[in-house]
């Protein structure tokens, strides 16, 4: 069992820059099935959506979401190995939201790196981004663990090719979330093959963890919460009994099981989404495992936002949820049920009304 | 000789309806009536739509369905409740202001604005068939 906690003299140095340490929700974490030897953490922050304005004016809410995460992951201790950003650092894919949210990440003390998401990507198809951030797929090991990154946002040629006259008109057609003009996300046929020669090299029993955008699995296609191609993903993760998949996109908890593949969801700095059911026309599959987190509270703009880190010392991802305005949670794969599941809510008898969608 | 001058006018008029077989009922509507209605209800409700994907409702660029998409997790079926952060009982609409006003920060709209009662329109018609919970959380 490894303890991760604040260094008392990093919070204090910390508390004058932030101005806010005593919302600071890092306290005690205890991490089991931890082999300490093993143990490493990585933080995990994702959609940002900056949001130019006009000149040098930025959507505030959503860059002190981004500066936030920044600030906590940096008082880290012990140290996350690196970090990975999810997806959707832009709103709109342009050059202003892309350097202004690269400005921001720079601060990072940590070596970064970046998933794709379709916001950045729909303006000029990553060319930009690529320039910033580099390969939009690409994969690395660390300390025994496979680690791959997929760009899950691309979608049919038709759509993303010949169907609008202008770049701009498309960025705006796939950033509209209820969009009935949208088009489903996927990995797609090139990358698939390039997914399937870079597992080949690895050794079965080594644990994978797949960073991407969108869930590779289908919740719901209404909002995108929906990858097309999902199945024929997770068949190549099929022969590693240790595989897992980390997802942003969706702005909020969810957590699955599908055969040997592991899914877990992360937070958004920018706002929370409504959970699929919430939207009584929607014909959702939210994974049942999943207790949802709290109903926002609109009154606190940083509630039902956040960032995360992760411990994936048993091949299996422990992920710590730090909730601005919000208790923390974390949602660790369980070996005696082969599962991730909820430290504290699983059980329904241990649910709050909070956890309760309209 | 004012009864009289009622009478010729009520007897005038009853010939009028009778002769004229208007649809005066109040309880009559036809099917064209309906199509009308509908129709009329349906244009508010894409108005609403278009403000609230607009990015120009506000000031920022944000718009209301960044946030609620599909107008997802505004449950107008729980208003009028007791909102503690304003501490009363609210309707909708003052909600929806609220939003105007923080993330959107823009300006909030009047009660009897069509751009509001457009929007309320739209966020009622996503939770139709949903049962009435008013007061709830």
């Amino acid at each position: 069992m490894t303890e991760y906690r604040l260094n008392r003299r990093d919070f204090v140095k910390g508390a004058g820059l932030l101005g806010a340490a005593s919302t600071l929700p890092l306290s005690v974490v205890k991490l089991a099935f931890a082999a300490p030897k093993e143990s490493f953490t990585f933080a995990y922050i994702s959609d940002a959506h900056i949001q130019h304005i006009k000149g040098k004016e930025f959507v505030r809410n959503w860059d002190r979401g981004l500066i936030r995460a920044v600030a906590e992951t940096n008082l880290l201790t012990p140290k996350p190995d690196f970090v990975v950003f999810g997806g959707d650092l832009a709103q709109l894919g342009t050059k202003e939201e892309l350097d202004h949210g690269a400005e921001m990440l720079s601060r990072l003390s940590y070596k970064t790196h970046c998933v794709m998401g379709e916001h950045d990507y729909y303006l000029d198809l990553g060319e930009y981004w690529s320039k910033l951030f580099g390969a939009h797929y690409y994969s690395w090991d660390h300390k025994g663990v496979h680690f791959v990154v997929l760009n899950s946002v691309l979608t049919y040629d038709d759509w993303t090719h010949k169907r609008w006259p202008t770049a701009a008109q498309r960025m705006l057609e796939m950033a509209g979330l209820d969009n009935p003009n949208g088009s489903p996300f996927m990995v797609g046929e090139k990358q698939r093959e390039w997914l399937r020669q870079d597992l080949a090299k690895v050794d079965k029993q080594t644990p994978v963890v797949v960073f991407s955008h969108s869930p590779i699995q289908k919740i719901y296609k209404g909002w995108n919460f929906w990858t097309e191609d999902a199945e024929q993903v997770q068949a190549l993760l099929k022969p590693f009994p240790k595989a897992n998949v980390i997802y942003g996109h969706v702005h909020q908890i969810q957590y699955n099981q599908i055969d040997n593949i592991a899914f877990n969801s992360v937070m958004a700095t920018a706002w929370p989404w409504p959970y699929p059911q919430s939207y009584a026309h929607a014909d959702q599959h939210l994974p049942v495992l999943t207790v949802p987190m709290n109903r926002a509270d609109p009154f606190f703009e940083r509630d039902a936002t956040g960032w995360q880190f992760i411990d994936v010392a048993t091949g299996r991802v422990a992920m710590e949820y730090n909730l601005y305005n919000n208790t923390n949670r974390v949602v660790a794969f369980n070996p005696a049920t082969g599962r991730p599941e909820d430290r504290v809510y699983q059980a329904a008898a241990n649910r709050i009304p909070p956890q309760i969608h309209y | 000789m004012t009864r009289y001058l009622l009478r010729v006018t009520i007897g005038a008029f009853l010939v009028t309806c009778i002769a004229g077989n208007l649809a005066a009922r109040a309880d009559e509507f036809t099917q064209k009536d309906q199509e009308r209605w509908e129709k009329e209800y349906l244009s508010v409700v894409q108005k609403g739509r278009e403000l609230w994907t607009s990015p120009t409702l506000g000031t920022n660029g944000v718009a209301c369905a960044q946030c609620h998409p599909n107008a997802a997790n505004t449950h107008p079926e729980t208003y009028p409740k007791f909102q503690q952060q304003l501490g009363r009982v609210i309707p909708l609409r003052d909600m929806i202001n609220w939003c105007l006003q923080q993330p959107l920060q823009g300006k909030p709209l009047a009660l009897d604005d069509p751009r509001m009662v457009a929007i309320e329109a739209y966020v009622t018609h996503e939770r139709r068939t949903v049962p009435l919970a008013p007061g709830k959380h």
